[in-house]
């Protein structure tokens, strides 16, 4: 029924492309989780009345993130594509796409880290502080295991953000769903591989969609 | 084991500069239980964060047992806030912990191995009454309960001094007391120093041994807590003494009674320490030809003796009234004539 309904799909670069927006996005997903929580440490952490108070480098890094947060994605893979050819060697590819990705997220969700941090009371701080904890203890057993549902429902928002990003960057060359899309089903007028690879991208939203929410909900003992 | 010496804390706004604590001088000794007491704005929580160096004096000392907070800095800080422990009105435990994660927190802090750790949360749970509830998260506690997650997370390390920032501030009455005694229980078993500020007279009145009355960022009025009760001097001290030994109301129902006995003599008593606890009706009404009647009245405990005020009518011959009076005066007992009918 498959084939009646989708007969042009050829299923094993379907398959394929799956894969390729697959390992984009997880690998994506894990650098921005790590870069932007670093850089949504840094921004909490140097803020007026933190621990780490420097309104200069609190200004340079909002600076960058806005910045970065600000231009269109599509834009940022063409003005990345000097960048990405001296770190790879080339421009096509998914890990062609990845620079781009990372950079493109992770100050979107470096913003997110900042207002998870920011929600955290002001007083658990200050207990920990009183107890004699060092910032690195502070940073590591209060700041993120107490915001870590936000930071965990943080991801999941960009995460599916990714996956749309993935399939912008295979317009230009990546592979994956978004390029098979463009490629097999937009440029040949095969409306039933575009629908296809549609269907599988929603799929894959509503997974990580799901493995969010069970996270947040397992760790939120509030 | 506290020495506070000429201690300023001025913050600049843009409006001007706001003394927060204002030329303070305290000792507090070894053991003691001592509470600051005043309105919310006065600088006593400013003032109880300088003694853990959460905030820094813009002038002047303290020195918490051996250690100038004021003064030390890094890991030397660090090791000083262990044995300067704090609990806090919102209790500030990690919601993300269980009871037993969060009274082992500063166990973790101060690099205990995770064999002992274990041992000592044991204890310290069974030492404020937490049996059975190790396992619970914050959210699934009561407020009492928390603040006793808080004293034990405050005791895990042994510390000399126990700071309370409003601890029971946000406790119904009855958890209030529960706590209270907790913590006189703690102060008369582990000897700990203990620092208190609050607003509400009855704290004072039932566990301190010594307060202090701050207003204005100064300390107004300080000593024993039954003298202060007995004698207070500066204005506000009297307000908070109101607040604990007399009746609310109190204005008002004496009032109604002046009018309603017309005869006689409406007296307010004022006892302290072991003349509270004397029959001093029974000697009247056996003395002299006189009738008392009871209008209202209370008795307090302090820590170091009870404190109480009764409101009596007092009947008869004027003569025999006026002697009884002068008895009362002779029993070492307060008395003030609240009117002539």
């Amino acid at each position: 029924m498959l084939n009646e309904w989708f007969p042009n799909v050829k299923w094993d670069s379907m398959w394929e492309a799956t894969m390729e927006t697959l390992y984009m996005t997880t690998i994506s997903v894990l650098a921005t989780f790590i870069l932007g929580a670093i850089l949504g440490l840094l921004l909490f952490l140097t803020s007026k009345g933190n621990i780490w108070e420097n309104a200069v480098i609190n200004k340079i890094i909002s600076a960058f993130v806005n910045i970065f947060r600000s231009i269109p994605f599509i834009i940022l893979i063409v003005l990345l594509i000097p960048f990405t050819k001296f770190l790879l060697g080339t421009m096509i590819g998914e890990d062609a796409a990845l620079p781009a990705l990372i950079i493109g997220a992770a100050p979107f969700y470096a913003r997110m880290v900042e207002i998870g941090l920011r929600e955290i009371d002001k007083g658990v701080i200050e207990a920990a502080k009183s107890m004699g904890a060092k910032t690195s203890t502070i940073i590591w057993k209060v700041l993120l295991p107490e915001s870590m549902p936000a930071l965990v429902s943080g991801i999941t928002v960009t995460a599916i953000a990714l996956v749309g990003y993935t399939a912008m960057a295979g317009v230009i060359g990546a592979g994956g769903l978004g390029n098979l899309a463009y490629l097999e089903g937009f440029q040949r007028s095969r409306n039933d591989v575009t629908i296809m690879a549609t269907i599988i991208i929603l799929i894959i939203v509503f997974i990580i969609q799901f493995i969010g929410d069970f996270i947040t909900a397992k760790l939120d003992k509030r | 084991m506290i020495s506070i010496k000429d201690v300023k804390k001025i913050y600049s706004s843009k409006k001007g500069q706001v003394k927060a604590v204002d030329e303070v001088n305290l000792e507090i000794k070894e053991g003691e239980i001592f509470g600051v007491i005043g309105y919310s704005g006065a600088g006593k929580s400013t003032l109880i964060r300088m003694l853990n160096g959460l905030e820094l004096p813009t002038q002047g000392s303290v020195t918490v047992a051996g250690n100038e907070v004021s003064k030390i800095k890094g890991s030397k800080l660090r090791k000083a806030r262990q044995e300067i422990s704090m609990i806090f009105q919102h209790f500030n435990l990690l919601w993300s912990r269980t009871v037993r994660e969060n009274i082992a927190f500063p166990l973790e802090i101060a690099g205990v191995s995770r064999q002992e750790r274990l041992k000592r949360v044991d204890e310290l749970i069974k030492l404020v009454g937490l049996e059975g509830r190790e396992d619970a998260y914050p959210s699934q506690l009561s407020g009492g309960q928390k603040q006793r997650v808080g004293i034990a997370r405050a005791l895990a390390n042994n510390p000399k001094v126990l700071l309370c920032d409003e601890a029971t501030s946000a406790l119904d009455p009855q958890t209030t007391d529960s706590i209270l005694e907790l913590l006189v229980d703690i102060n008369e078993r582990l000897g700990l120093t203990i620092v208190l500020i609050t607003h509400e007279m009855h704290v004072i009145r039932k566990i301190c041994h010594r307060v202090a009355v701050m207003e204005g960022g100064k300390i107004v009025e300080i000593g024993p807590v039954l003298d202060v009760f007995k004698n207070p001097k500066a204005a506000i001290t009297k307000r908070f003494v109101q607040q604990v030994t007399e009746p609310e109301e109190t204005k008002e129902t004496i009032d109604h009674l002046v009018d309603l006995y017309p005869h006689g003599k409406v007296v307010q008593l004022g006892f302290v320490g072991e003349s509270a606890e004397q029959p001093l009706i029974t000697n009247l009404i056996r003395n002299f030809q006189v009738t008392v009647n009871i209008l209202q009245g209370k008795i307090s405990q302090t820590q170091n003796g009870s404190y109480g005020t009764l409101f009596i009518h007092i009947d008869g011959e004027a003569e025999e009234v006026a002697k009884a009076i002068e008895f009362i005066h002779s029993q070492q007992v307060g008395v003030e004539v609240i009117s002539n009918a």
